[in-house]
This record gives structure tokens, sequence and C-alpha cells, in this order.
């Protein structure tokens, strides 16, 4: 049988949360050393690692659920909560730093109001304070939904996310009551 | 139109793509798409200060440059260049009759390595072949034992590229020896220093290179498994990766029985999940096997006792990149480059206040001075060059009177700084060194895995000093604490995290004392960089009372009439600077001393 695809257990996951998991365990479980491979596509596919997640993980692995939560607490890639609708990555990495990478974290928290490590009230935007993004002669960089700035100023911040809140016009706070309808 | 003359290049690595130049390969796309002329695609160029870059290769081979591109210039090199043979001078950066000083940025490289960066469609086997690749490969296991392979690999004089400098051929030769049916290759594609980009832009930029290298190591030890452990923040490198072990498998250069040969080898790619401390051999291994990433003791070596406890050879991308190298040009050629105990060439990313900022690939033995004034063309900001950073978190700061050291495994160590994987950070006067070393402090404690205290608790320690010196509360007592704490973390660590975690911070105390002097008793900072030391005040004469930086002020600490001159209120202004960088008349300005709160 084909191996589903991460757009294949999307689609999974929205109806069957569940069998999304078992699907997953099932694909890596064979190959040696699986459990990180099963959480990054956990993750991959759900956004996060909710601990009801994490514990169907173990519960179709065979692998003990704190050695997952072990795994999942040393890992920086690894999140147990959502992120808002824009995930936005701000670099921190030496010529960031030295390009006045704080700046630009504190024009980006003035403009979403979300701090380093959250998400804003209205759900919009996450924001992550990284090592390095390896853009280094572009600092300082960030990335909104993998998309990659550079050679960033407050002003162009501003600019920026003035316009993905321009692409969601309809954006309202109600992002919550979609989620748990 | 001089249809079918022209090739067209488009440089698309992740810098390139970050600067636009995935906007400019569609559009160059759409509009040759008619004259049958063929889009490009090829990795990192080097020139990052330069991105998008665009290369015109004409029907004899002359190649030009493009480089700074808007989308609409690359229109604009269509009309003039392409259909009416005129090259547009004024967006050259290379080639015949381009008016800037960009070809001494290549003038003092040795591009070995880097020699298919750039030039060659990462994404298309056939383009890595036709550059000679495979041809080590072939050479190997043709005409080699894995002993004179071996051999080979000692005659170049290759060290690991990762930044520690052991000898290639003894880590080979030892894993070869070690007992055990099962061995295994891994390669370390965990760039987790900042500031460093030279092995996404191997693995980005020419793929097969690391292939081959792990190939041919695979066949000198004997292993028939390799790993790529690569950092999951690089997701083109990783897809380029995918794309390769494909195409590979498909030539017969990957699998059973390759090019007819008894040796077989297998491929897979584990994505590290965002952990510093896996850069580290034994922590790497813990992670490819699934755990948390925590080094521990040696010995066992990997070479004895590594992945899933077989014997393991672990090098850098960059190490195995230069083994095809070295198996096609032969040892005696390789080692004519670099110094006696250095041999070949280094690639690093020259990044920071540097002029030309990017991929470098030098002759080892190189200098810092021309490193920084040659090839990087000096510092942006126009103001001193005051230190060099080598090897990320790990590494030391090289003050600017040490500019004549020649960049080598041995001069570097001996100078209080290592080799590294290859980040070069350049600063200027307006770097504050104390600044620097608790920039790198709190990066080692937040990545620090716990498991040794002295590096666990240490660096915490170290990290609450610096702060409270770049705060203006530091005490008499302080740097002298900070040394000897340094001492007993690098005592005190299993790994190398915890090894070298301490040195930036006796580095810049070593080179930059009085700037640690300086915050501690006079509550200065020479620099004008630590917030906490500075203050912000708007020059009343030169105020033209244009209201911009009161509407950028994120506190309202801004008051004033329009067209009248603004005022900084102190005890609500936060430093952060946005009042300086939007004023146009130069108004704002900043000095240091101890804060006056009101």
């Amino acid at each position: 049988m084909k191996q589903a695809t991460a757009a294949d257990l999307r689609t999974l996951a929205q109806d069957h949360p569940v069998f999304a998991v078992k699907e997953i365990v099932d694909k890596h479980i064979e190959s040696k050393g699986a459990a990180i491979p099963i959480l990054q596509e956990i993750q991959n596919v759900f956004g996060y690692i909710s601990p009801e997640l994490l514990r169907r993980a173990g519960e179709f692995s065979g692998i003990p659920v704190n050695e997952l939560y072990s795994i999942v607490t040393f890992y920086a890639q690894f999140r147990m909560e959502p992120t808002g609708e824009h995930l936005i990555q701000v670099c921190h990495g030496t010529a960031c730093h030295l390009a006045g990478a704080e700046r630009i974290t504190e024009s980006i928290q003035f403009e979403t109001k979300a701090g380093p490590g959250k998400t804003s009230d209205d759900g919009m935007f996450t924001m992550e304070k990284v090592a390095c993004l390896g853009c280094c002669s572009l600092a300082p960089v960030l990335t909104i939904d993998e998309e990659t700035y550079g050679k960033l100023s407050p002003e162009k911040v501003r600019k920026i996310i003035k316009d993905v809140r321009r692409k969601n016009p309809e954006h309202s706070a109600s992002k919550g009551d979609n989620e748990s309808a | 139109m001089h249809d079918k003359q022209y090739r067209v290049k488009v440089g698309l690595a992740t810098c390139g793509i970050a600067g636009g130049a995935a906007k400019v390969y569609q559009i160059l796309k759409d509009r040759l798409q008619e004259s049958g002329i063929e889009v490009e695609r090829t990795g990192c160029i080097g020139m990052c200060y330069n991105e998008p870059l665009v290369e015109v290769i004409e029907a004899d081979g002359q190649s030009y440059l493009y480089g700074n591109l808007e989308p609409e210039d690359s229109l604009h090199i269509v009309d003039e260049h392409i259909e009416k043979g005129k090259p547009v001078r004024n967006l050259l950066v290379l080639g015949r009759s381009a008016e800037t000083d960009d070809q001494t940025f290549l003038e003092k490289q040795r591009r070995i390595l880097l020699k298919n960066c750039g030039h060659i469609d990462p994404e298309e086997i056939q383009s890595y072949i036709d550059a000679d690749g495979y041809k080590g490969l072939r050479r190997a296991l043709e005409q080699m034992t894995p002993e004179s392979v071996i051999e080979e690999i000692k005659q170049s004089g290759l060290r690991g590229r990762g930044g520690a400098g052991f000898p290639t051929h003894l880590k080979w030769g030892l894993t070869r020896q070690a007992d055990g049916a099962q061995k295994y290759i891994v390669c370390n594609a965990d760039e987790g220093d900042p500031g460093a980009f030279m092995d996404r832009s191997v693995l980005e930029g020419d793929t097969h290179s690391v292939l081959e290298g792990m190939l041919i190591a695979g066949y000198a030890i004997g292993a028939s498994i390799g790993y790529v452990y690569i950092r999951a923040e690089y997701p083109l490198a990783i897809r380029r990766l995918k794309i390769a072990i494909k195409q590979a498998e498909g030539k017969g250069l990957l699998g059973k029985n390759i090019l007819g040969s008894n040796f077989s080898f297998e491929l897979f790619i584990r994505e590290g999940a965002g952990a510093f401390v896996c850069g580290e051999e034994t922590a790497l291994l813990m992670s490819i096997e699934g755990k948390r990433g925590m080094p521990r003791f040696r010995p066992p070596f990997p070479a004895q006792k590594g992945l899933f406890g077989c014997p393991t050879s672990i090098n850098n991308v960059e190490t195995f990149a230069n083994v095809p190298r070295i198996l096609h040009l032969g040892a005696s050629a390789y080692n004519q480059l670099g110094t006696e105990e250095s041999k070949g060439t280094k690639v690093f990313a020259l990044a920071g206040k540097i002029r030309r900022g990017g991929l470098i690939e030098i002759p080892m033995g190189t200098t810092i001075n021309e490193i920084v004034f040659d090839i990087g063309g000096g510092i942006s900001t126009g103001k001193p060059f005051k230190a060099i950073q080598t090897g990320g978190p790990s590494g030391g700061c090289i003050p600017a009177e040490l500019g004549d050291t020649p960049v080598d495994y041995e001069s570097l160590k001996k100078i209080g700084a290592i080799m590294g994987s290859g980040g070069l950070l350049v600063m200027d006067e307006e770097t504050c060194m104390v600044d620097v070393a608790r920039y790198f402090l709190s990066f080692t404690r937040e990545e620090s895995c716990g498991k040794c205290t002295f590096c666990r608790a240490g660096t915490h320690q170290m990290l609450k000093i610096l702060e409270r010196i770049t705060q203006g509360e530091g005490r008499e007592e302080d740097v002298d604490l900070l040394i000897e704490l340094a001492e007993k973390i690098k005592a005190g660590s299993l790994c190398g995290l915890g090894q070298t975690a301490p040195n930036p911070v006796l580095t810049t105390i070593k080179y930059f004392r009085n700037e640690y002097d300086a915050h501690v008793k006079e509550k200065y900072c020479p620099a004008k960089k630590c917030k906490a030391l500075i203050t912000y005040e708007i020059d009343p004469e030169a105020c033209t009372g244009c209201t911009l930086c009161a509407r950028n002020c994120p506190v309202d600490a801004i008051s004033g009439m329009k067209k009248e001159a603004h005022v900084i209120d102190q005890s609500i202004c936060i430093s952060c600077g946005l009042c300086i960088n939007s004023c146009k008349f130069d108004a704002v300005t900043v000095s240091s001393k101890p804060k006056q709160l009101v």
C-alpha cells in the first residue's frame, strides 16, 4: 500500500485524529529510532502535540508516554500548544543580534501584541525567537509562515504585518469559536 | 532575437530566495518561455550581499553576473542583453565591463569545494556528473582498496571541518579496524552555530558531492548504511537531499552493487529537532536513536561503539564534500594548498558588519585582514574594524590588532579562538564586546542539555553576572568571578558544548578588558549599546519638529509641537532606539552615561 502523504494525513486528522495518529505510527514504527520521526510527523499534521495526541502515540507505538514526553520537552522544535494563524520566527543568530534583532522583536511585539513565545489575544500571530535561519547576509531576518524577509527595520516590520493583516480582512477574534465548533 | 545563444541561471539557495530570487526566476521563466531559453536553477553563488543574482552566459562562454535585482530589472536584462545583445552595465556585478569592484571578492578565494555551487543545477544529477561528479567514487571502487582510500585521505591531510580538526583518516581507520558486522556512516549536518551557513549552502548547491563523499567513506570503512542528520530548519536542503538520493538510486550509484562492484550502500535522512547540543557526536547518535540528545562519556568512541552500538564514523558535511575532490584531483594536488598542518581550503560564512558578506572559500593560511578587507571589502558601516568572531558560541573574539593571524587550526588555537565550523562574524566599533559575550552565554545557557552541573548551573551564573554588568550593576569582583567560573565549567563538562561555552567570555576579557572595566567601574558602555547605560536625546538645534520620531515612539515618550523641537521624557523612554532610526535630520543623539531617572 502507498504510504500516506502529509496532505492525506491532514485530511484524515480533521475527522479522525486517532486514526491519523495510528497511520503515522505505522508509517515509522518499523525503522530504528522511530520516536522522533513519529513526533515530528504528528506535529506536522496537527500543528502541535497535545497531551491526548502524545498518549495515543504512546499507545500505538508501545513507546512509554514518559519517554515521548521527555523528547518533546527536550527539543526546541516541538510545541505543546497550538500556534496562532501566522507563525513569525525572528532570527536571533549572531549576525541578526548585531544588526538589532532585539529591536525587531520589540517592534513585532508592538505591532502584533504577541510577545516572544506567545500568541496574540486575537489568535492571529505567534512569535518565536529562533537561533539562526542562516540568512546572515540579510540580517536582521524573520520568517512569517516560512516566507523569509530580510534587511528589516522597524518600519519594514510594520509594513509586513500590515500586509499580512490585509490579506485576512474578514479575520476577527472569533477564530477560537470556529475551532471549538 | 539571438535565441538559444544564451544561458540564464538564477541562484536559488535559501538566502537567494529570501532576497527575492524566486520572484526573479518566475518572471524570467515566463518572459523567456517562448524564446526557447530555459532558465536554469543553481545554488549559492556566494555573493549573498548581491542577491538576487542572475547569470547570463553568451554563446562564447562569456559570463555576465547581474546582482541586486528588483523584479523589473530582470525584464530589462531580457530586453537589452538577450534581445539586443547589449549587457546592462549598471546592473552588472561581474563580467566584462562591470563597473563594480566585486571581482576582488573572488580574487583571493580558491573555490575547490564550492566549484559547483552556483554553477550546476543541484536538482539534476547529470549536471553534477558533467562537472566530474562521481569520478572519485568510480576511482575508489574500480581502482582502489578501502585501505588505499584511507591512505589517500591521509596523504591529503584532510582534517575534520566541523571545527575540531581531527584527522579524517584516523577516524576512518579506527572505524574500519573496529569489530562489528554492521558499521555506519553519519553525516553531521546539524549546523547549529548561529551565524554559520556553509553546510546549508553546500547541501543546497552541490548536494551530490556530500552523497559521493559518504559513499566513498562507506566503502573505505566497510559500512553499508549511512544517515544524514540535518537540521529541520533547512527545508530546502532536505528536499534537495531527497531528490539527490532518488536520482543516485536511479543511476545505480546508491543501493545494491554500486557501479557493478560488491559495494552496497543505503542512505537515510534524519531531521534534527532543534537542539544545538546534537552537533556533538554522541548526542547526535542518541538523537538518531530516538532519544533525548544528551552526550555520553567517551571512550568508547563512536568508532568503536557508535550508532545502535555499532562502529560509526561521523563526519561533517564539508569534510564529506572534500572527499570526492581529493580522490578526483589526487592527494598530492590537494595538499599543495594550505599550510603545513592545515591542508586544503576552508569554507566560511562571512557576515556581520561587513560590506560583502557571503559564502567564501579560502586556502588555509589566509590572514584575517585579507578576509575582512580584500574579500569582504571592509566594514559596512564605515566605522573602524574592531574584532572578528570565529566558531560561534564555542569560539572566540579576535581583536583587529591580531588581523595578521593566518586562519589555520593551530594559529587560531594559539590566540584563544578556534577554527570552528566556519562562521565569521565581523564587528565594528559600535559593537559592545560585553554584550556579545552576554549574547553567546544566553545561547549556551539555553542549549545546555543539563547533564553536567557545571555547564547547566555555571553558564546560568555566568549569564547572570554578564547581565548585571550590562545593566550597570556590575561589581568590582565580577570579572575575576567570570574567569573562575569559566575555568571550572571547562574542566567540569563532559562534552564540547560546556568545554567551550566560556570561550567567548574569556577571549573578550583577554582582549577587551577595558570594556568590562568601563561597564563595571564607570557604568559606561563605550559602544553605546547597553540599553541601561545609554540615553537618547534630541538636539533642539537640529530638530525640525517633523513629529516623525514622536509618531514612531512605541511608549509615547516624545512630545513637542509641530515645527518645534521635541523632547524625550527620560522617565518613560525604554531606549529602543526607534527615534534615532526614524530621524531624517540626525537630531537624535545617543550618549552613554548613567541614566538619571526622575
